[in-house]
């Protein structure tokens, strides 16, 4: 039963994606484009999920614990760190480059698209090679959002 | 360059479904609706039900092309202006910077911002600058 629902909720963000405009790499870049062919879409995109997502929330927050779920799983870092901010900025660098973003490129893999498949094959490599290096400095290190 | 459709209605649209599934996934089972820590978390699940509702919601994600088919009659538009070594470059620095960086669009950028978390702040702040950056070389400083 509750997979089915999670299931959903992931048909439910796949589609969103779709008709956002955010699983298309030309969409995407030229939201970044300002000094090209600028297309403001994706600030609508933004606003529209950050809307949803605060009220919603606040909502789901007032409850103690989740439908089917003891607590809350919610990321405990607080700290601004390098890792973070470099993470992040590379995280940038590599969407400028290609214009899919994890989130895109998921729901976009349903298109069956040789492109999408290359991209996401590439992607699991940069994850698995990061994950290698944080397993040599640290014992345990896990992307936690 | 490639001009797009400026589509405010659908995108407004879709983000709102994104945060709804953001939502919902909250409320059922209190996880945040972040890309980058579902798939991580397929390749170390905590156990069998850790597994099962990842690759339920991943399965429900590649479903979503289907959906708009079913109600538009038509494939999502999907233009990919990067050649495909560019495409490989792109995906392993995007893999690597988002295990760093904990996350992404969506962890930080949608669900972590919508909790006014401190870190997916400057994380967000961070990756759309160096979007932008990049954008800016790729089309007019190197592709001119």
């Amino acid at each position: 039963m509750r997979l089915i629902l999670v299931y959903l909720i992931g048909v439910i963000f796949g589609t969103g994606i779709v008709v956002s405009g955010m699983a298309n790499p030309a969409k995407v870049i030229n939201f970044f484009d300002v000094a090209g062919s600028w297309d403001p879409s994706l600030a609508f995109v933004m606003g529209g999920a950050l809307v949803v997502t605060g009220i919603g929330y606040r909502l789901v927050f007032g409850r103690q614990r989740p439908l089917f779920e003891g607590r809350f799983n919610l990321p405990t870092a607080r700290n601004l760190d390098a890792r973070l901010i470099g993470g992040s900025a590379v995280f940038g660098v590599g969407w400028g480059i290609a214009g899919f973003c994890p989130g895109g490129a998921l729901p976009a893999l349903g298109t069956g698209r040789m492109d999408v498949i290359v991209f996401v094959a590439a992607m699991l490599a940069g994850i698995f090679g990061a994950r290698y290096l944080q397993s040599l400095s640290r014992p345990k290190a896990t992307a936690t959002s | 360059m490639f001009e797009t459709a400026f589509t405010p209605w659908a995108s407004l649209g879709g983000g709102a479904l994104i945060g709804l599934a953001a939502v919902l996934l909250m409320l059922v089972l209190g996880r945040v609706m972040g890309a980058t820590g579902i798939l991580a978390g397929v390749f170390a699940p905590a156990s069998v039900y850790d597994l099962s509702w990842r690759v339920a919601i991943l399965l429900g994600m590649f479903t979503g092309p289907t959906v708009y088919w079913l109600v538009t009659g038509g494939m999502p538009e999907i233009t990919v202006p990067a050649s495909m070594p560019m495409l490989i470059v792109g995906g392993v620095i995007v893999g690597a910077g988002v295990t760093y960086g904990s996350g992404c669009t969506s962890g930080h950028g949608v669900c972590g911002m919508a909790r006014l978390s401190p870190r997916s702040i400057a994380a967000t702040l961070t990756f759309m600058a160096t979007t932008a950056a990049t954008v800016f070389v790729v089309r007019h400083v190197i592709g001119g």
